[in-house]
């Protein structure tokens, strides 16, 4: 009998120490084997997220502009920072699943019902900061453009080499999701994303695409440049 | 170890059922999940080694800007870890919950639990560990002392994971994340979790070599034979 447990034993302490001998192994990513479970539950961790953690309605703090960050770090994936030849050319592009495709100047976005706030950003590195941002609701370009019953998730397309997000339909409604032109009171800096980047304090940073030229409404959900890496893709705080 | 066949199936002299299979599977389960979590939350760490707003200022720690060694962090880069963090933390808190279930529902969290009219007997149990005492106090499944690493280290899971729910979801989360003081703080004390982890672990394991390697045999085949069997 006793034999017995102790041959139990050692078939137990050899399957903890081979799992940390796998856990030691550095840098590792899960390989071919491991990482599509991994992203799986990347998935799953998404849906989560979004259905069951998300509130439409919670606001996240926000803060008195004398809180702000000295300075933002600010990133892009082109060589140089991103800037339009010509700005009094640049339109966004509102299409995809709607009734009424809209091409909108930065001009008709600032008649939009403006939203202000002062409010923490995160990034998935871990750093924090504050900043105030001026801009439309999302809201109210859904409004104008009437989306078709199929529409369930939008498309965020810049001119920084192709960078783009796909988001999720409640929280493209957050009524603190905007299409941000201001910055820290003034325009957007070329730094920051201008002429217009999408804001909200309700996603990590990398969710938020600067440079923006369109945003397309879609039934399948749109992929993104840090999500199709592996980065989560629903990033809701 | 004993190796000495029994004569009949009897219960052999000395040796006591010590540890249940829940118990046993959630230890060493969160054995090696744990070091999978510290090892991707290390990886993530590296990402912003720091803790405070971008432009400061930063909470005292020794470790800004420090790089862990490669064979320290799981998932490659920060997508990787992160990956790896969050699917791993999906099992830890059912291991953690399934052994807090099974300790309310057998009764035995009062073998475990400790609580103020422990306090005398852990006095006198440092004595014995201090050598002031010479005699073993008398003592039930577990010593005063014992009780207190125990709770301890049930408390400071809870705080892992209360801490990472802030960083992890801090707006929906938002008044879990205003309780420890911030995101940022939230982050520093999710971080200096592990540190205690490590510590206590370094402890623990050279207390059962030193003291009772009787209880290694215990935690695995749930039977114990060794020094300190129950009084009770």
């Amino acid at each position: 009998m006793l034999h017995e447990i102790d041959r139990r034993a050692f078939v137990k302490l050899g399957l903890a120490g081979g799992a940390g001998a796998l856990v030691a192994a550095c840098g590792w990513d899960g390989g071919n084997a491991i990482r599509p479970d991994l992203l799986a539950v990347s998935r799953l961790n998404d849906w989560v997220g979004e259905k069951i953690l998300f509130s439409p309605s919670r606001l996240a703090r926000t803060y008195s502009p004398a809180e702000r960050s000295r300075s933002l770090p600010s990133y892009f994936i082109s060589a140089t920072t991103p800037m339009l030849k010509d700005p009094r050319l640049w339109r966004l592009r509102v299409d995809g699943l709607v009734q009424r495709p809209l091409e909108l100047s930065i001009e008709e976005l600032m008649r939009m019902p403006r939203v202000t706030y002062t409010v923490k950003h995160h990034c998935v590195e871990g750093w924090s900061g504050i900043a105030t941002w001026h801009g439309a609701p999302v809201s109210a370009v859904v409004e104008r453009c009437v989306p078709l019953a199929t529409a369930r998730y939008i498309e965020f397309v810049s001119f920084d080499a192709g960078y783009s997000n796909g988001w999720d339909w409640a929280s493209a409604l957050h009524p603190q999701t905007i299409l941000a032109y201001g910055m820290n009171d003034n325009p957007i800096p070329a730094a920051h994303g201008a002429p217009l980047r999408l804001y909200s304090p309700i996603k990590l940073g990398y969710k938020l695409t600067k440079y923006l030229v369109s945003m397309t409404f879609t039934d399948r959900r749109p992929g993104g440049y840090w999500e199709d890496q592996g980065y989560p893709w629903f990033a809701g705080l | 170890m004993s190796d000495v066949p029994a004569p009949a199936p009897a219960p052999t002299p000395g040796l006591v059922r010590r540890h249940h299979w829940i118990v046993r599977l959630t230890h060493w389960a969160t054995v090696v999940l744990l070091a999978g979590m510290i090892a991707s939350g290390l990886q993530i760490y590296e990402a912003y080694a720091r803790f405070g707003n971008r432009d400061g200022p930063y909470f005292p720690s020794p470790f800004n800007d420090a790089q862990f060694p490669a064979w320290s962090r799981l998932g490659g880069w920060l997508a990787g870890a992160l990956n790896w963090h969050f699917a791993l933390m999906w099992p830890l808190v059912a291991c953690g919950l399934l052994y807090l279930s099974y300790l309310v529902a057998s009764g035995e969290w009062r073998a475990l639990m400790f609580r103020p009219r422990d306090l005398r007997g852990a006095i006198e149990m440092q004595k014995y560990y201090l050598g002031l005492r010479k005699e073993h106090p008398r003592q039930g499944k577990h010593n005063p002392l014992q009780k207190l690493a125990y709770t301890f280290i049930v408390v400071l899971g809870v705080l892992a994971v209360l801490t990472g729910l802030a960083i992890y979801k801090p707006v929906q989360f938002g008044w879990l994340t205003w309780l420890f003081g911030g995101f940022q703080a939230a982050r520093y004390w999710h971080f200096w979790a592990v540190w205690i982890f490590i510590g206590f672990t370094a402890v623990h394991v050279a207390l059962v070599f030193l003291v009772d390697p009787a209880s290694l045999r215990a935690m695995l085949t749930g039977w114990y034979r060794g020094r300190f069997p129950s009084h009770d």
